[in-house]
């Protein structure tokens, strides 16, 4: 982790690249530096906050919040005193582990790499874009980061949100979306793709805050096309959030207020008073990014982001170089996360040869065996953590008490557990008093507790072997004022955890070698792309399909909206699935049954038609989800009851086909024709997209052709906003219509009659177009099936389900399953792409590995006690339980390698037969005991 | 200015920590890489780390 770092320069080719970086002087010691705050508190001087977006003041030496990692602080040069004017140095003799180092100088560092990933975000939007809505004129005009500073509950105002020209609570609240986006005044073109999720969510947290409060969001379309997005919209229309679509024309000070002035689609001017004007500033390409582009010879596309094409999504115009994140294209969280994992995956790729060479394999001493009817020798270390647990709690007092305690052979202090020297001391007192459990009282083990056991480990015991109590966020930090008291808490805690340290036992640390072959399900683009990927890392896997052959949705699909011909790819693409020797495709097959957990699954499949139709098992590692989605065909609007009536997928085929010089004269397109409630309750993503993809097609062919699109909101997210416009310009018309005055679509005679209210008129109108086309939306193929079959938990919409939305967008919640594509919900073909490869990246981690690491800390079954209700199998979440027939007696047991020590079994067994690891009931009976037992404190 | 080469086969640069260069550098050693992830400000985190809650569970950010 090399921060505080410029990139200077990149000289070579892939595989063989050097980088030229500059790191900048920090002016304070990292390794010796322990973030205990002190110099913050006695610098002098003021420094405008950054990190909370100005709003705040802080000082030239600081860290930018309590997580910051690394957690080291550092000295803002452009304003600490001494290196301005050679004065101050107070610092210097406050810090008591001599950190401070004004003599630091900028070092140059040479880096040998393979391959480059460049993710360096996003930039913001110029304040002269933000002048015109009177922000920097009137102080209650803020952005939406610094109103996300504002409502944070750990941000300069403990999420109190008051009006700065007065320090009143606001009660009237307007957010302005599209500032700085979809905007060609600023030369944003583009539609930023998160602000109208961030406004929703900073509305909803506002509304927690103070529930009277009136908010409205000016909007041109809500585009919360992401998966369950739309629910979000849905919640905070709910309760109370109005939505106006308006372009706000100016914002300007009125008496102690600010009022709105905006046109309404029926071409009203109207205006509104609001005490806070929040602005929904967009993303745009990182400040930096020419310099970025000179260096390594990428090109950009014409708003400065990275250039890439929708088949190969992330890599740039360099070979060996990739892109992930909103470098690429504004996008939000999950996006980012896939992308980067998926980066991964080709720099993965790319360096097959190499693996493995670069990394250091850490040793360790060999682990000491400690019998259960060995003698117990507990070492108790209570921690000062500097004075932030010393100033208020009597640490000598603690560690005394501990000393007096049964078993406990050995007892200290440290000023700071956690620095390198306190290591190497708690290493040499365990070897020096043969310790054999350590209680450590300190700060959380939430961020230490790994720490510590590695230091354990170090010295030959078993991780396991550990207690960790928090005296510092539990006592001396939650009761500052009361020293006395929150000692004698401190010492009830050391208390519990050495009756627990008693009974705590070695837990073996298992690993689970790997079968290094993958299985995935489904040959469509997502599959494939999936399959290949694997194979250039060097892994075999088995791509089954249900259909005749390979190639999925793609096979409809003849062009793309950037104009990339898809027929050509998905041969290319599917040429190099029938010549990989790593992938062996098996069609008209399907999974039958699986059997065992990660790293070691057998599945039986069956393949072939008829009479040639065979099962067989395949031993695998891994399972990729692929199994993709299908055009919905909504009962309405005529559809297969009319020639006249089409798909825009049938749109697209007739586009491409022979009647290629005879696009219609007229088309109604009309858009939600199934999605967003009608027959399915989510946005379909791809839909707008797909509309203006044809509409450009029909324009091609035929540019008289009149076309007409009625549509609830345009999500032409991201660069696709460009062919929005173009069509605009073309004389396609939009017309928006409202969820209770849906269109309606009549036969008459040999024509066909749509129905809709013109919003922009005001009036009633039919129209009898030559064709009419259904934006129909996505649905998932059969995902009921697998998800029993696999135990895979699924959406109220059917797509699966992803472990973590923001942090874990492939994974699924049964470790060593993976999706990608429309299985996983409704997206277009580059984002399926980018998944697939995100897919590919965590599927091989366990194939690289070459064995799973099972937490010791796992559910485990006393078998005598069992009596096979089967009650934990049922609830357990991960699938990590299985009946087993003992001497003919059904019995629990737990797969070690998929449980997650969630311990829902545990609290629900009826017999208490089952017990965590590190956790069991007597433990825990002991802790309960010891607190009851204060004795003479 | 001191210089420093550091020649390591099998490594990766990463340029910028925010969430997506963390991820792509968690993915890669994982994968088995050496990665040098390079961040211009003094912490990794970016932007991610100012939110305080995330769209749609409103889950914390940090």
């Amino acid at each position: 982790m090399l921060t505080n770092a410029d990139f200077l320069a990149l000289e070579g080719t892939a595989g063989n690249f050097t980088a030229t970086i500059n790191l900048r002087p920090r002016y304070i010691d990292a390794d010796a530096c322990t973030a205990c705050g002190l110099c913050t508190q006695y610098c002098p001087k003021h420094h405008v906050d950054p990190y909370n977006e100005g709003l705040a003041i802080t000082r030239p030496i600081h860290i930018d919040y309590a997580q910051a990692v690394p957690a080291t602080y550092y000295i803002d040069p452009s304003s600490c005193l001494f290196l301005q004017h050679e004065t101050c140095q107070i610092c210097v003799p406050v810090c008591q582990s001599h950190a401070i180092n004004f003599k630091q100088q900028p070092e140059e560092r040479k880096l040998h790499v393979g391959a480059v990933i460049l993710s360096p975000g996003f930039g913001k939007i110029a304040p002269e874009t933000l002048a015109k809505f009177s922000y920097g004129k009137h102080p209650d005009v803020v952005t939406s980061f610094e109103f996300e500073r504002m409502t944070t509950a750990s941000g300069p105002f403990q999420g109190e949100i008051k009006c700065f020209s007065d320090g009143r609570h606001p009660k009237r609240i307007a957010f302005i979306q599209c500032v700085g986006s979809r905007d060609i005044g600023c030369n944003n073109g583009y539609c930023s793709s998160v602000c109208c999720m961030y406004a929703i969510k900073e509305a909803l947290v506002t509304k927690e805050h103070d529930p009277e409060v009136d908010i409205t969001i000016y909007y041109m379309d809500i585009r919360t096309q992401g998966k369950d997005f739309d629910a979000a919209r849905e919640r905070a229309e709910a309760i109370g959030i109005k939505f106006v679509r308006a372009k706000v024309a100016d914002v300007t000070p009125w008496e102690n207020r600010l009022q709105l002035t905006y046109a309404t689609l029926d071409g009203q001017h109207k205006f509104e008073p609001f005490d806070l004007v929040v602005l929904s500033v967009g993303l745009e390409s990182p400040k930096d990014a020419q310099k970025i582009a000179d260096i390594t010879k990428i090109n950009l596309n014409k708003y400065d982001f990275c250039a890439t094409n929708g088949f190969n999504p992330l890599q740039t115009s360099q070979g060996g170089i990739v892109v992930a994140g909103a470098f690429q294209g504004p996008k939000d969280i999950p996006e980012s996360v896939t992308q980067s994992s998926a980066a991964a995956s080709l720099a993965a790729a790319s360096l097959k040869a190499v693996r493995g060479k670069g990394v250091d394999m850490k040793t360790y001493p060999e682990e000491q065996v400690v019998a259960a009817d060995d003698e117990v020798r507990i070492g108790v270390f209570v921690c000062h953590c500097g004075i932030n647990i010393s100033s208020v709690v009597d640490c000598a007092a603690v560690a005394n008490y501990a000393g007096d305690m049964k078993n406990v052979t050995f007892y200290t202090e440290n000023l700071y557990s956690c620095s390198q020297d306190a290591q190497e001391v708690i290493k040499k007192k365990i070897k020096e008093h043969k310790l054999n459990r350590v209680v450590i009282a300190a700060c959380s083990p939430r961020t230490h507790e790994p720490l510590f056991q590695e230091t354990l480990r170090d010295a030959g015991l078993n991780r396991n072997l550990f207690e960790m109590v928090n005296i510092r966020d539990q006592c001396s930090w939650v009761h500052a004022g009361e020293p006395e008291l929150a000692t004698i808490k401190s010492k009830d805690l050391v208390r519990m955890a050495v009756s627990k340290a008693r009974l705590i036992q070695p837990l073996p640390e298992q690993t689970v070698p790997v079968t290094p072959k993958a299985l995935v399900i489904g040959a469509g683009v997502a599959g494939m792309t999936a399959a290949l990927n694997l194979a250039e890392q060097g892994f075999d896997s088995v791509l089954i399909e249900k259909g005749d052959g390979i190639g999925g949705n793609l096979q409809n699909l003849h062009y793309t909206l950037a104009g990339d011909a898809v027929q050509s790819h998905l041969k290319t693409l599917v040429d190099k699935v029938k010549q990989s020797k790593k992938v062996d495709v098996l069609c008209n097959a399907e999974l039958v049954q699986t059997a065992g957990f990660i790293g070691n699954f057998a599945s039986v499949i069956a393949s072939g038609k008829g009479k040639a139709r065979v099962e067989q098992t395949v031993d695998h590692g891994v399972i990729i989800v692929a199994t993709g989605g299908r055009e919905h065909r909504p009962d309405k609007y005529l559809l297969g009851k009319s020639k006249k009536v089409v798909t825009q997928q049938e749109l697209e085929k007739q586009l491409a086909g022979k009647a290629k010089t005879r696009a219609p004269g007229s088309i109604v397109m009309i858009q939600c024709a199934g999605s967003r409630g009608d027959d399915l309750n989510y946005c379909s993503k791809v839909c707008c997209n797909h509309a203006l993809k044809n509409i450009l097609k029909v324009k091609e062919i035929n540019p008289d052709s009149q076309i007409v699109v009625l549509y609830r909101d345009m999500r032409t997210y991201g660069f696709a906003e460009d062919a929005y416009l173009e069509a605009r310009k073309m004389g396609v018309v939009f017309i928006p219509y409202e969820v209770d005055r849906k269109p309606e679509v009549t036969e008459k005679g040999a024509k066909v009659q749509v129905r809709f209210f013109d919003s922009i008129m005001q009036e009633e109108v039919v129209m009898s177009p030559d064709l009419v086309a259904l934006s129909v939306g996505i649905v998932p193929d059969d995902t009921d099936t697998l998800s029993k079959l696999l135990k895979l938990p699924v959406t109220a919409n059917n797509f699966f389900l992803e472990a973590h939305v923001k942090l874990r967008p492939v994974e699924l919640a049964v470790s060593g399953v993976y999706v990608c594509g429309l299985a996983h919900g409704p997206k277009p073909v580059d984002e399926t792409i980018v998944q697939a490869q995100a897919a590919a990246a965590k599927a091989a981690i366990p194939l690289v590995k070459g064995y799973v690491k099972v937490d010791p800390i796992v559910s485990s079954v006393e078998q005598d006690k069992c009596i096979g209700c089967g009650l934990c199998v049922s609830l357990c979440p991960y699938g990590a339980i299985v009946m087993q027939k003992v001497d003919g007696k059904r019995k629990a047991e737990t797969i070690s390698a998929s449980c997650k020590a969630c311990g829902i079994c545990a609290a629900h067994c009826p017999t208490f037969a089952i017990s965590m690891g590190g956790f069991t009931n007597e433990q825990i009976n002991s802790q309960i005991e010891a607190f009851g037992a204060t004795g003479d404190r | 200015m001191g210089k420093a080469m550091n020649h390591r086969e099998g490594s990766v640069m990463i340029l910028g920590g925010g969430i997506a260069g963390i991820q792509a550098a968690l993915d890669l050693t994982e994968l088995g890489f050496y990665v040098y992830l390079v961040e211009k400000s003094p912490a990794v985190g970016g932007v991610m780390a100012q939110l305080d809650k995330t769209f749609p569970t409103n889950d914390c950010s940090l």
